[in-house]
């Protein structure tokens, strides 16, 4: 699971059927700092979460099971971060 | 599999039910031989083993391997702990890490 900020939301009249009622965000991967790293993508959202949150989200056959049925989704938020410990990471 | 070092720990009360009730680590690659950490700080989910930051342990990171560990198919996880090392040996440097 990888860490990122949801900087935006996407919304698609015309899409395929597999994408219907899901919530797509558009995410800034971070390093655990919340510094940005890396390149803005469109993820699934199963927990809520609005622009500005820190989040951990997962990519590939994982984000596909975040959701009923089989959505085709290749990245998908599971969690809301309150907080975190970090020390002696080097 | 790899060898890795607890860094850190997170807390998230909003999340996914198939992560309801396991630990979520903070855990960076270990190298045997000189003891470094390397590579990105990476999350690690922990079912059963009760792990935490200091604690030296096995990561698998394959996503059907994982789901098999936690015994729950709709778990969104693919890096898992897989045991807490005690000892490891590379050529003629032993390290014990209990």
């Amino acid at each position: 699971m990888y860490p990122g900020k949801v900087i935006g939301r996407v919304v698609c009249s015309v899409k395929t059927p597999e994408l219907e009622g899901v919530k797509l965000l558009i995410l800034q991967p971070t390093d655990w700092e919340q510094k940005p790293d890396g390149d803005p993508l469109v993820v699934g959202d199963c927990v809520g979460s609005g622009a500005g949150e820190f989040v951990f989200y997962v990519q590939a056959r994982e984000a596909a099971v975040t959701l009923p049925g089989i959505p085709a989704i290749d990245a998908a938020i599971v969690g809301i971060i309150d907080g975190l410990t970090l020390e002696g990471a080097g | 599999m790899v060898i890795a070092k607890v860094v850190g720990n997170v807390w998230a009360t909003c999340k996914h039910p198939g992560l309801e009730g396991y630990k979520l680590l903070l855990i960076r690659n270990l190298e045997v031989v000189s003891g470094k950490l390397y590579g990105k700080i990476q999350m690690a989910v922990d079912g059963k083993f009760n792990a935490g930051p200091g604690d030296t342990v096995l990561v698998l990171d394959e996503g059907s391997s994982a789901r098999q560990i936690l015994d729950n198919p709709n778990a969104p996880v693919r890096t898992v702990i897989a045991g807490v090392v005690d000892q490891a040996a590379v050529g003629e440097k032993v390290a014990k890490y209990t």
